[in-house]
């Protein structure tokens, strides 16, 4: 087999040898300039750049439309609803310059498409023309800048409710642990210095309110219409806690407390029933059971969405959305570090 | 050397002294061949050096393309390529995938964009079109190739190291970059990465500092700053982009690997991995990303203006008419080349810095979009009422156009912090950049490698074999990045070695498919490049002087490797460069030699 591998290579070689020595031949023959495009070759060319210019711009539309609903769902938090709004007129801004621009240059690189008897306008400079299109893209940017700070000073600014609802995630090669402070509504102090198997996170065993504090693996539970203000930390490399559905992220970063609040306005069961989010898990689920996989339900998670090492693709967490009430059912139930240390 | 002091008129004075060192002494195949002081020579080492790096970087996409379309599927391709160890069965190893990915975007970056494009088109092109006989200092030119040679060898060999090359992404944050403990990749494969970088960055700066000491020193008579191709100016902001700027990552690097090898804590604190808390105390991963992309963004721009200066030569000379709008190119690139330095920022909206700080970098990026957009319509006003002429490079240069503009704009949606969160480190950033710099910069270097083959191998390259590359790498390339976008807004991250451990991606299993498709097809595309570039070397038809009617000083000289380039007196500039179609001359051209008329206006204006 081999051998007629090596066989057809060779026997292939010698063909395009062939081949080249008779178009070298011809080429001897005609003695043209034969790298100058030919009137026909540009005639070509330019309507080949017209019709690509077509199809791109009616595959873009087309992608649109097939692709539009496997999007995320619309987002389940307050401020990410003013994200959802903000990137779509951002995107209708950028795909209508995308899709003008292309169409002129395609159009241009098919319409002055060169022959013999053209001849080129000499037309070197318009400085009109130069300032309106430096005025057009910087007044466009003045609203972009505008309505992005304002909503990123709004998500960014610290938590202005009496009583957030504080939860730490604690991230580390490959998964995450979620802190709940206990009835006195503290985090206890922690030191890396005090990680043991009974005390992954590191609490401080002087500090006493760090006593009741709640430890959480697996999934984590959330209230429906209270703010949460998140607090995260690693324990070994930078981590991203990504909670794509409520259109937050923030870096986990070794060393450092960082920050990120939202107020999620869905439950886990309302997502479900979301026409959108049905839509979405009929295709998922199609696809599934295509791939012999059992079907799945709807469910917000939690991602790693910075490279952390060879389980990166796989450190999630649930996270269930509910009422209050339902809430502090389950937090109830979660053990605090005391009885878990002591055991 | 000793020519740096004097004046531009002493140095003509000079020049019939000089061109005697250019012409009698015999060179050896050693001088002329390996350790060449020429800068053409020089040019084509850089140009084959990096199209090697290119080609093992676009296998190892293919590689972990294949492993993203179909993970667990069995390729007998990649056990081929990847050996038993990282590719047992035909299935990519977890920890492999993060090395290609890192090592691909390490490679294409740095050693195809940066180094094959400055480096080659730097090197040929500035003593040509500026008329000097060679760069400022041949030597450290020289140096400045080999430095590369040995950067990119190292590199190489990181590859085929037990515990595998560096992998950690290739920005190399810590501490994931510092802790052996933390990934295979971090062990020797990481201290190659780093000294590796650290020559590359020593290559870079020998080379910037000869570019611009030899634009500014070194033009001929006549040519003055106002007078200069394009290419030349985007060389020469350039190269001060990188000297200002490459130091930083050199500084950052280093701190790394005296963390890796010394146990300082400049990156490293309050760590506890494999078991034990380590005694890093007090530094910080964010200062890493800082030094990072203080570099790391104004990089953007020493990939992508020569690629812009390549195709504002090759568009005003394809459409046989002016660059429209020399000046505000000019003023663009310069004002493009200042903001660089001051957007660091927005590639850390999410790391927990300040927000405040966050604000001020979304203002400065997004006037970024300003310079940038006058660039995109000045090329399409040179387009409009030209006769387009269809060389390869004609297409490549407008492929450029299209790509600079698609990828550009999606720049705005990630500049902006608020709508960042939600596309940060998605498939929609890898995108955006690989559309933006990757493509544009990839189809500048194609258009250059065709328009100015005739100047590096004095042969013809073919030009249908050219279509055909175009058209499929035109298509796959788009085919491959723009479905990306959708990935993005449906959450994907980017760097995972499969999506189906998230039962909310597995919709997207078709996305991945074509992207993977194209990909090959882009690939196998290159083939023909390949051996285009190769048999056209050897076989092609002998240049003519000037084959595609340009102004520029370049195709002045007789077809042929003179050392000191032109055979007698350097030639005298009497206008600048794009004068097509000037009414009043018979031919569409006019070349920078031809002395002005009386009465008649330079630098575009006409009567």
């Amino acid at each position: 087999m081999k051998l007629l591998i090596i066989l057809a290579v060779i026997l292939f070689i010698l063909a395009v040898h062939q081949l080249m020595k008779v178009v070298e031949f011809a080429r001897e023959l005609r003695k043209t300039k034969e790298w100058e495009p030919t009137d026909s070759e540009n005639d070509l060319m330019g309507k080949l750049m017209l019709l690509f210019g077509i199809a791109f711009l009616f595959l873009f539309f087309y992608q649109i439309d097939k692709w539009y609903d496997k999007a995320l769902p619309p987002a389940a938090s307050e401020h990410g609803k003013h994200i959802d709004e903000l990137l779509f007129w951002n995107m209708i801004l950028i795909s209508f310059v995308f899709v003008v621009v292309n169409a002129v240059l395609f159009y241009f690189a098919y319409k002055y498409r060169g022959n013999k008897n053209r001849k080129a306008v000499y037309y070197s400079d318009n400085s009109k023309l130069e300032m309106l299109w430096t005025i057009i893209p910087a007044s466009a940017l003045a609203f972009i800048i505008t309505f992005g700070l304002k909503y990123w000073n709004e998500i960014t600014a610290p938590s202005t409710e009496k009583n957030p609802l504080i939860v730490e995630l604690y991230a580390k090669q490959f998964d995450w642990t979620a802190r709940y402070p206990g009835k006195d509504g503290k985090l206890g102090t922690t030191d890396f210095r005090h990680i043991e198997g009974s005390n992954p996170v590191g609490l401080d065993t002087t500090d006493q309110s760090g006593f009741d504090d709640l430890l959480v693996k697996n999934e984590f539970h959330i209230p429906v219409g209270k703010e949460v203000v998140f607090q995260f930390r690693s324990r070994d490399v930078i981590h991203s806690a990504f909670m794509p559905h409520f259109r937050a992220q923030m870096n986990c970063v070794p060393g450092m407390v960082t920050t990120f609040k939202f107020k999620p306005t869905k439950t886990t069961k309302e997502m479900r029933e979301d026409p959108h989010v049905q839509n979405l898990m009929k295709q998922i689920n199609e696809q599934r059971a295509k791939e012999g996989k059992e079907p799945v339900e709807f469910d917000y998670v939690l991602l790693c969405n910075k490279i952390c090492g060879a389980s990166h693709y796989n450190m999630q967490m649930k996270i269930v959305v509910e009422t209050e009430q339902e809430f502090n059912e389950w937090l109830r139930q979660q053990k605090s570090f005391k009885t878990v240390a002591s055991k | 050397m000793e020519t740096v002091n004097l004046t531009n008129t002493e140095l003509h004075e000079k020049e019939h002294v000089d061109i005697h060192r250019y012409e009698e002494h015999e060179e050896s195949f050693i001088t002329k061949y390996v350790f060449s002081q020429d800068h053409k020579m020089i040019a084509r080492q850089y140009l084959i050096t990096a199209m090697i790096m290119a080609v093992i970087a676009m296998i190892m996409s293919i590689v972990f393309r294949l492993q993203l379309a179909w993970p667990g599927e069995k390729f007998a391709f990649i056990n081929w390529i990847m050996g038993d160890k990282w590719g047992k069965d035909g299935i990519l190893d977890p920890n492999a995938y993060l090395s290609l990915v890192t090592m691909h975007g390490t490679i294409m970056v740095f050693f195809l964009l940066t180094g094959g494009l400055s480096g080659t088109f730097s090197n040929l092109l500035i003593p040509y079109q500026i008329g000097a006989r060679d760069m400022a200092s041949p030597f450290i030119n020289m140096l400045s190739y080999w430095f590369f040679f040995a950067s990119s060898l190292i590199m190489v060999i990181s590859l085929f190291i037990p515990n595998g090359a560096a992998s950690s992404g290739w920005t190399v944050y810590p501490p994931l970059s510092a802790l052996p403990q933390a990934i295979p990749g971090s062990g020797l494969g990481m201290d190659l990465w780093l000294i590796s970088m650290a020559l590359f960055i020593a290559s870079a700066l020998m080379g910037g500092l000869n570019y611009i000491i030899t634009i500014i020193n070194y033009r001929t008579k006549g040519m003055k700053m106002t007078r200069l191709p394009l290419t030349i100016w985007a060389f020469l902001i350039t190269a001060i982009i990188g000297l200002l700027s490459f130091p930083v990552l050199l500084s950052a690097a280093l701190l790394l690997l005296s963390d890796r090898l010394l146990g300082t804590s400049f990156y490293l604190s309050d760590i506890y991995i494999g078991g034990r808390p380590l005694d890093y105390s007090g530094g910080s991963p964010i200062l890493y990303e800082h030094l990072f992309w203080f570099l790391g963004h104004p990089e953007v721009y020493i990939v992508l203006l020569p690629a812009l200066g390549i195709t504002s030569e090759i568009i005003a000379n394809i459409s046989r008419k002016p660059i429209f709008g020399y000046r505000a190119m000019i003023g663009s690139m310069l004002a493009i080349a200042f903001l660089s330095f001051i957007v660091w920022g927005h590639h850390m909206y999410v790391t927990g810095m300040n927000p405040f700080l966050g604000s001020v970098f979304v203002f400065t990026t997004l006037l970024i979009a300003i310079p940038s957009a006058v660039k995109a319509f000045n090329y399409l006003t040179t387009l409009w009422k030209g006769n387009i002429q269809y060389t390869p490079a004609a297409l490549f240069s407008i492929g450029l156009v299209s790509s600079f503009v698609t990828g550009g704009v999606t720049g705005i949606i990630l500049a902006d912090s608020t709508l960042d969160i939600t596309v940060h480190d998605t498939y929609f950033v890898v995108a955006h950049f690989h559309i933006v710099m990757g493509l544009s910069a990839v189809f500048g270097m194609f258009a250059g490698v065709y328009h100015w083959f005739p100047k590096l191998y004095l042969r013809m390259m073919n030009k249908k074999l050219g279509y055909i590359h175009f058209w499929l790498t035109f298509i796959s390339a788009y085919g491959v990045f723009f479905p990306m976008h959708f990935l993005g807004t449906a959450g994907v991250p980017r760097r995972y070695y499969t999506n189906s451990e998230f039962p909310m991606f597995d919709a997207l299993y078709d996305i991945n498919m074509i992207v993977t498709v194209f990909a090959i097809i882009g690939a196998l595309a290159q083939g023909i490049f390949i051996f285009n570039f190769f048999y056209s070397m050897f076989r092609g038809p002998k240049a003519p002087q000037n084959p595609w009617k340009s102004n520029g000083l370049e195709w002045t000289n007789p077809v042929a490797n003179i050392h000191g380039n032109w055979p007698g007196e350097l030639p005298t500039v009497h206008r600048w460069a794009y004068d097509y179609s000037k009414p009043g001359y018979e031919e569409d051209f006019v070349p920078q030699t031809v002395p002005l008329k009386e009465g008649e206006l330079d630098g575009g204006g006409h009567h």
